[in-house]
């Protein structure tokens, strides 16, 4: 989704200035958009269909309100998406400069409303709103315009959307660097640096600032289990510090080997740091997040890879401003060793926000462990999940040789074959 | 009323994507046994390159809809038919990453390997399409909850207690895969020239012929494990049109191919599908998903219906967004319209 933006912007510099160069860029990321595109789709058909095979009591009693989204994704962007990517890489033989430039315009769009439609649906599991508890236990919608405006969802979506453009620069720049350091295609490298640090610069800041800010305040006055949980704040506290280190230990309640700073987290969550913060001696045991110390690293991990990716990024974008970085080989160095980093923070991301609900599947409403499929056995489920693992293993390391040798063929004009 | 509206919306989904998806289905299938050589497999392969995720499209729109619009019959088929589905979505991923891997990697072996894993799994989707279709026609054991779960086979009986795959179900699924390879092959014929399309129309016959004979075979099997299944027809004898339907399109399709008419042979290969597959639906209307435990035990339309609001509220974006949707396809096809070339993109 991030690189769908990125994409446009090579395709709009290429159309205003008619440099070849920018076109083949956008060429190129063009064809790592469709590997990453195929692997999307035939990962992602499985996800729409485990809502019925393995969660069914769930759909069941939400198919009236979640349906709805989900349905309105397919309909919506993957019609969109999936024919103008058809365009975009087959037609540009067949299409007008300005018609190609507008198709990969589409891609993104399509790519943006399936993720706006995803995130509606999972922010009703985080926060449900517009609906109705019918006598026989389903819901359904009361306002069809407060669920897809749910303000959990509009946070949720910005600082999602913002980490796609964060790995989608990072990526970006890192092949530049990548370039540059081996000393070849030094014209589409400064492109992709160019391109790649500017976005990066943004996005990386936005990151934290406003979207993170304003998702976590969110987060703290509407899941406060889970907030306290992340925090690894064990007792309420005025003037809760917040832990940069340390381990969670469930045992003592305690955080051991911890770095922390005073009155910070007050201060974040509340705008001031006498403010109470509650701790999770608040709330019975039953209603801690399950996996608590998962919990606790993943919301850490992000953060602090996003601290990183806001300082590599400032310092490079300067460094760019000053029109020095394709000369200093440190700053090319820690932006190629970073570019994973990224999918680690959005993965730890989504486990922050996934943990951080359980033990309930719809927030407050209904518990994880009352909406799996339980005319599936548990044998069965073991034989399809590690179906999955193997699939998904070959699957990684298909994408990762198959990127791999693209970016190692590069973006030069060639006999291709889509 | 609701409910008669989007029991059809969702058949509409579900041809949609038979007959599109149908075709590279169908292709997939052939083009182990057409190609000769590398040249005429590009060819072959691209002539569904740009559309055949578009196409897929459709199955997820579709299950969308079905998941919004009757939950009780998404959470109950979906969890009751979990074996078959997992493995629908093993070689729905298989087929995607193999075509899209042969078009990156160069080497010979891999590439034989690849087209070998496309053929396989586009021949086995058929097979399992069909017999899904044949299972909801022959009912399973619904539980008073609701709820079901299916073994891959039992006695290969259709009785009270059957499995996915069942003499019955074994037509179902030997038909979809006659009825998509002929549609493919008549999708190659249209989109190739020279060797391959001669190659592809002389296979038209001897598919065009084992369809007619599975098509009467089914019907009648058909009949005999659902006796109610006419109900319907013989309440209101105009649908009788569908049965003619079928036989006019599964005609045309034989008359246009030998006039050399591609493009119309296509077309009746799409209403044969339509036909074949909205009279399924009109025999099992207002039932969704019948019991083999008796009938008090049927998903009805009625007990699985969502909310009037979020039907009616469903039914404005849904209108709406197909609309776009179907611009977008004809908009590709008329695009990619015309005879596939070899090289260049």
């Amino acid at each position: 989704m991030g690189l769908g933006l990125l994409i446009v912007v090579l395709k709009t510099v290429a159309l205003r200035t008619g440099d070849a160069n920018w076109d083949r860029a956008a060429r190129f990321w063009g064809r790592i958009f469709a590997i990453n595109f195929v692997f999307g789709v035939v990962t992602g058909i499985p996800m729409e269909f485990e809502f019925g095979t393995n969660w069914a009591r769930f759909s069941r009693l939400s198919g009236g309100v979640i349906g709805q989204p989900l349905a309105m994704e397919g309909v919506f962007s993957f019609f969109l998406e999936s024919a103008f990517l058809g365009l975009f890489l087959y037609g540009e033989k067949r299409l007008s400069k300005t018609m190609h430039w507008f198709s990969a315009v589409m891609v993104w769009l399509g790519s943006w409303i399936s993720g706006f439609f995803i995130i509606v649906t999972d922010a009703w599991m985080q926060h449900p709103v517009a609906y109705e508890r019918m006598p026989d236990g389903h819901f359904e919608v009361l306002s069809f315009w407060q669920l897809l405006l749910n303000p959990w969802g509009l946070l949720q979506y910005m600082h999602n959307m913002t980490g796609a453009v964060v790995t989608g620069s990072f990526v970006m720049a890192a092949v530049g660097a990548f370039y540059l350091l081996e000393g070849k295609r030094r014209e589409y490298a400064e492109i992709f640096l160019k391109v790649g640090v500017i976005a990066g610069a943004i996005s990386t800041v936005a990151i934290i600032f406003p979207t993170g800010d304003l998702h976590g305040k969110y987060v703290a006055r509407n899941q406060p289990a889970a907030m306290a949980a992340m925090e690894g704040l064990f007792r309420t506290e005025i003037g809760a510090p917040i832990v940069l280190m340390g381990q969670p230990n469930e045992e003592t309640q305690q955080i051991d080997n911890p770095i922390a700073v005073n009155d910070v987290l007050s201060f974040l969550i509340y705008g001031t740091t006498k403010a109470e913060v509650k701790g999770l001696d608040q709330f019975p045991r039953d209603q801690w997040p399950t996996a608590l110390p998962l919990l606790y690293y993943s919301y850490h991990i992000m953060a602090g890879l996003g601290t990183w990716f806001v300082l590599l990024m400032l310092v490079c974008a300067l460094l760019l401003w000053r029109d020095k970085l394709s000369g200093v080989r440190w700053a090319l160095w820690a932006l190629l060793l970073s570019f994973p980093l990224p999918y680690i923070a959005n993965t730890a991301g989504w486990m922050t926000a996934e943990l951080g609900r359980q033990p309930w599947l719809i927030y407050g409403l209904m518990r994880t462990s009352e909406g799996y499929s339980d005319m599936v056995s548990a044998g069965n489920g073991l034989f399809t999940l590690l179906g999955f693992m193997g699939m998904y293993t070959l699957l990684g390391l298909l994408f990762t040789v198959l990127i791999y040798r693209e970016i190692a063929r590069g973006p030069e004009p060639k006999e291709v074959h889509a | 009323m609701m409910g008669f509206i989007w029991f059809w919306l969702v058949a509409v989904m579900i041809v949609g994507y038979v007959v599109l998806d149908g075709f590279d289905l169908g292709v997939g299938v052939l083009h182990l046994f057409l190609a000769r050589n590398e040249r005429e497999r590009i060819i072959t392969l691209r002539s569904i390159g740009p559309v055949w995720d578009g196409n897929e499209v459709w199955l997820l729109a579709g299950g969308g809809t079905l998941y919004f619009a009757f939950p009780l019959l998404y959470a109950s088929a979906f969890s009751g038919f979990y074996l078959p589905l997992m493995i629908v979505l093993w070689l729905l991923i298989l087929r995607g990453v193999s075509l899209e891997l042969r078009n990156h990697l160069d080497m010979g072996v891999w590439q034989s390997l690849l087209d070998g894993v496309f053929g396989l799994a586009s021949a086995l989707l058929t097979i399992f399409y069909g017999a899904a279709l044949a299972n909801v026609i022959r009912g399973v054991p619904l539980q008073a909850t609701g709820y079901f779960f299916l073994p891959l086979w039992t006695n290969w009986m259709p009785g009270p207690a059957p499995g996915i795959l069942d003499w019955y179900t074994v037509i179902g699924g030997l038909l979809a895969l006659v009825a998509l390879t002929l549609h493919g092959a008549l999708w190659l014929v249209l989109k190739t020239g020279g060797e391959l399309e001669q190659r592809a129309r002389s296979l038209v016959k001897p598919l065009w012929g084992a369809l007619l004979a599975l098509t009467i075979v089914s019907l009648i099997a058909t009949i005999a494990v659902r006796p109610s299944g006419l109900d319907n027809y013989n309440h209101y004898p105009v649908t009788y049109i569908v049965p003619v339907g079928v036989v006019a399109s599964l005609a045309a399709i034989l008359a246009w191919t030998r006039k050399g008419a591609a493009l119309k042979a296509f077309l009746a290969s799409c209403v044969y599908l339509f036909f074949m597959l909205a009279g399924a639906c009109w025999a099992l209307y207002p039932t969704l998903l019948p019991a083999t435990t008796g009938a008090a035990n049927d998903i009805t339309l009625t007990r699985a219906i969502s909310g009037p609001h979020t039907l009616a509220v469903g039914l404005v974006w849904w209108i709406f967004g197909m609309a776009l949707a179907v611009t977008y396809v004809v908009f590709v096809y008329s695009r990619f319209r015309g005879k596939v070339e070899a090289g260049g993109h």
